[in-house]
Formats: structure tokens, sequence, C-alpha cells
């Protein structure tokens, strides 16, 4: 067992230490330096700004001796590889931004540095945030904190935002942005033992956050706690006129629900989503509905009839999206071009640098993507998925005329290792099932650690509530979490 | 639904993607076995349903149709072309085009 150390720290736990004066952002920052150090073998940061991590740390420790505070006034934490920050290569994860330098800096992440955060680095994910395991990244593969008991086989810390989560399940960082387009944010964090939420779309700017499924993706946190997830989430959320998407809506105290009974409450549990469950995560759900009781709610069964349809729904529309966002990558305007040979023309200059420069998933995708909008498919294939978002929208609709919110199990198991979904991409996709209805009808969900799998990894259950519910899901998280025992860190190996 | 040799070289056009022929095979299979599994999708009964393409569904805000960055004037040109992989004169640069 290693000793305690400054990076161990939630926000709020170290929030008060900045406050009380017996730590500063400097010595805080030099720990998360340090542990970011010692983990390159997890492959989680994959470029450390230390430089600038130790001037803003230096200005954040200025500020407050001026008098300033906020619950995110020093905090270090990591960035997607998806955030562009202004003069740090941002990339997401791709060989065809290999070199990019955004001018420019991403809404969320201007909002967290003016709130007093820290900015150690970028974060490894899966390439545009398409995947569930960090494997398909220029960087090379993620791998996660947590290993099997008596086991060293290499664990996958879910995807996308895989980086995100091992860096804060690790202690590297106090906390991360990640993104969710179809479980991005909440499997990973299951995945890890950490919390994560995917807000109402709309909540926050995806300006500046490379676009995957544009009218999916959604920017959230990952965290050590719920409670600070909810701090992360209140720097990062509100109105941006650069994203014509995001609601003009005033940011509400997320930490409002916290430490509350549910008397009152009504949490429904989707019959749909007990079929096929394993054992394991059957056991999860039960043990999560005796907390949820035990605060005080009233637990019953709703239906979500076109579970099974959502599925195959999101994997002609994000692919369809992801065809048309992705055109953008053309070797003229930012990135990476291919060598060109005596006659090229420019068709040729589009043609190599594509397929010199996007991994083998996202060709797929676009490919997939570039089909099902073809002419001749259309109406079969991106028309009728289009309906039937609408049908999935409308059984949450209507669950939620009888229940606050929604419990799930977040994913259809622990992580897997390393290697063990490679060749089937439809096995990959199925990871997806509980997370994906939730970004096809635009709502709310968090994700956080209830239990473990007998192999000790950590199992994750989500709480999905209707549109800019967050500080009520947020709540009955955190009553969950305070019947779950403590936060359970990994043993250290790296 | 599987799809051909043809259509995978069709496809791999539209998406301005080089594929070696080598590759071919294997990719339509990869595409097929996906194709075959949104096949569950002809299933679902839609009529009378319409299409949801944002959730959203507040209208699109306008804003004022006004210049707010013109070259040579606030250096916006120069951060523009400063991440492309080739510029000239202060323009992106391309093989040659003849139509």
């Amino acid at each position: 067992m290693s000793d305690p150390r400054p990076t161990w720290l939630t926000i709020a736990e170290a929030g008060r230490a900045l406050a009380d004066g017996s730590l500063t952002a400097t010595a805080l920052t030099e720990d998360c330096l340090a542990a970011i150090g010692e983990a390159g073998v997890l492959n989680a940061f994959v470029h450390t700004t230390a430089d600038k991590a130790r001037a803003m740390a230096a200005e954040a420790d200025k500020r407050r001796a001026g008098g300033e505070s906020g619950p995110l006034l020093g905090i270090p934490i990591g960035v997607k590889d998806l955030f562009c920050v202004e003069g740090v290569p941002s990339q997401g994860a791709s060989r065809i931004l290999d070199g990019f330098v955004p001018p420019y800096e991403s809404t969320v992440t201007r909002k967290l540095w003016a709130a007093g955060a820290i900015c150690l680095g970028k974060l490894n994910q899966d390439e545009f945030g398409m995947g569930s395991s960090t494997e398909h990244s220029v960087y090379g593969p993620s791998i996660s904190p947590w290993r099997r008991a008596g086991d060293t086989k290499a664990i996958v810390p879910g995807g996308s935002s895989g980086g995100s989560a091992a860096a804060v399940a690790a202690d590297l960082c106090l906390a991360a942005t990640a993104t969710d387009t179809g479980g991005s944010i909440r499997q990973p964090a299951a995945f890890t033992g950490t919390v994560g939420i995917k807000p109402t779309y709309g909540r926050c700017s995806r300006w500046g956050i490379m676009a995957f499924a544009s009218s999916l993706d959604q920017a959230g946190p990952i965290a050590k706690t719920v409670e600070d997830a909810a701090l992360m989430l209140g720097a990062m959320a509100g109105h941006d006129p650069a994203d014509s998407t995001s609601a003009d809506l005033a940011v509400p105290d997320f930490t409002e629900g916290l430490g509350r009974d549910l008397v009152g409450k009504t949490i429904g549990v989707p019959r749909e989503y007990r079929d096929g469950l394993g054992a394991e995560m059957t056991a999860l759900l039960e043990d999560g509905i005796a907390k949820i009781r035990d605060a005080g709610a009233k637990v019953v069964e709703i239906t979500l009839p076109h579970t099974k349809a959502a599925l195959p729904t999101y994997y002609i529309i994000a692919p369809a999206e992801a065809s048309s966002n992705l055109a953008r990558y053309d070797g003229v305007r930012y990135g990476r071009r291919a060598g060109l040979g005596q006659g090229d023309g420019v068709l040729e200059l589009y043609e190599k640098t594509r397929a010199e420069g996007f991994g083998a998933e996202v060709r797929r995708r676009i490919m997939i993507g570039a089909y099902v909008l073809s002419a001749g498919y259309y109406d079969a294939y991106y028309l009728r998925a289009q309906k039937v978002r609408r049908l999935v929208r409308r059984d949450f609709e209507q669950a939620f005329e009888g229940c606050d919110a929604i419990l799930a199990p977040a994913t259809p198991g622990p992580a897997f290792a390393a290697g063990e979904m490679a060749g089937d991409p439809v096995q990959m996709y199925l990871q997806d099932v509980f997370t994906i209805t939730v970004n096809l009808a635009g709502l709310p969900a968090v994700s956080l650690p209830v239990g473990q799998a007998s192999t000790g990894l950590p199992l994750g259950l989500q709480v999905i509530g209707p549109a800019w519910s967050e500080a009520r899901i947020l709540g009955m998280a955190s009553a969950i979490e305070a019947r779950s025992g403590g936060r359970r860190r990994p043993e250290k190996w790296w | 639904m599987s799809i051909d040799a043809d259509t995978v070289r069709r496809v791999a056009r539209l998406a301005r993607i080089a594929v070696e022929e080598h590759e071919i095979e294997g990719l339509r299979q990869e595409l097929s076995s996906i194709l075959d599994w949104v096949e569950e999708l002809q299933a679902v009964h839609v009529e009378g349903i319409e299409p949801l393409a944002a959730v959203n569904d507040t209208t699109m805000p306008r804003r004022a149709d006004a210049i707010t960055a013109a070259p040579g004037e606030d250096g916006i040109r120069e951060d523009v072309l400063a991440n492309a992989p080739e510029a000239v004169e202060g323009f992106y640069a391309v093989p040659k085009v003849i139509e």
C-alpha cells in the first residue's frame, strides 16, 4: 500500500485544503505531474503540458492569495484529446490531425480555465470518439489501472474517453473532461470505478470539440465522486452563441440535490434492460434498487419497448453524421497530407490523405455512413433510423410520466481484456446497448460505481433523467454512492 | 444485407478514401456484417412516424449578417493558414486542377 498523496484528493477535499492554506495549487500540480510521469505504461496522458500547468498553478495561487475562491480554483485536470486547447497539440487521437495545433480554445475548456482549473495535458481516446476500449488510437492503446485479481493481463479502460477514465481512476489528475456520443463517458467510468455524467444535449457547448455525430455529441466530466462531477459540470455548462444547439438556459447549482434522501421520489427500472442480463449485473442492479429504496424512493417497473432497435438505429445515424463531419479532413486546410506521386491531382490528394490518416474503425464508419446516405438507400436506412429515433425518445417521454428517473446498468459487464473484442466490430458495438438510447433521446445520465465483479473489477449503474434534470439525477446518484462504501482505488502496480 | 466488391469500391470513392485491391474483400465482409445487423430495423413499425433529426426543438438562432473578420486587418488569415499542410502567399495550395 502506498502512502496517501495530494493527487488522491477529490476536488472537494482539495478545495478545502487550498482554502485553509494547507495545500497550494503549485504543490498539487507538481504531484500530479510526478504521478503522470510514473504512469507512462497506462498511456493515458498523450501530451503533457507541464510548463503550462505550472504557470496556471502559479496564477491560481496568486488569485487565491488575492481573495478569490471557487470550487475549481487551483484544481489540476486532464483534457480529452478531442477538445481543442489553444497552442497545445489536439488531434482527436487521429493520425490525420498529426501536427495540428489549434489557434483557439474550445468553449468548455475556456470556461474551466476561467474557473481556475489547471491544464495538465491531453488524454488518450478512441480516434474521433469511435470505439469502446481506447484501442483505436494513433497514440496506441490506453490501459486500465485496474487488473483482475491474481492476473496481470492488461484490461481496457473503456472508450472512447478511456484515457480520461484511466487518468482519474489512477489519481493522475483530480478530474477530466470527456465526451459521450453513445456512451463514451459512462462506459469508461463504469469500467474504472469513476463517476461520469453525460448532460442533456445542449447543456455544454460543442464549440471547439472535434465533431463525431453532431446530433448526439455532448461533453461532460469524469470524476472521482458524484460531488466532483457536479462541480466540474457546473464550470463546463452554459449557453454559447458559437454553438447554435447550446441551450439558452441558466446553469443551476448541480450540487443542490446531493446528500438528500429520496422520499417521495419514484425510480423506474426498465423491464427490457433485464433481458439477457448476466447474473453478476442482475445482482448489481438489485443492489442498486435496494439502496434507492433504503434512501426512501419507490421503485417501479417501466417499459422502453424500442430498446432493442436503438442500437442499430445509432449505428446508422452516428456513422451517417460522422461521414459528413469527417469530410473536412481533406489534407488541404489542416493536419497531415499524404505524399503524392507524379501526376496526382486533387482527388488523389484527398483519397491518399484519408486512406493514410484514418484508422480502421473510423474508415469503417465513414464508409457505412456514405453507404446509408447514398442514393437508393437513404430511405431504407437513414430515414427509417430517424423515425425509430423518435420512437426511442417517445418511450422515455412515456416512461417519465410514471417516474422521476430511471435506474439501469451502465454496461453489460465488467471491463474486458485488451484485444478480446478485436476482429468483430458488431461485438464491440454491443457494449453500448444500455447507454445509446440516452444519446438518441438527448437525455442526461450519470454513471457511478456501485459494486464489483467476482474478479474485483468495478461495475457501474446509471441514473437517467428527463431533459435538464442533471441536479436531480446527481442527487439520486449521491444517495446510491453514500450506500456503496467509500471510493475504491486500484492497487498501484505501475 | 450483403454488398459486393463493386459497391465497396463505389462507397470508398464516395468517401474519398483510397482502398487497395487486396483490402476489398475484407472490407466487403466487415461492412456486410454491420449492414446485416442493422437490417433488424426493417422489423420496426414506423408508419406515420415523423423522422427525428435533432432532439432540441428550438428554432435555429440567427446572427447579424455582418463581416466579423477581414483579410489583413486582424491577423486571422495567418491563424487560419498556420495549420495548412501547404500555403502560398496567403492561400491554401493544392495540386493543379485541370478539368
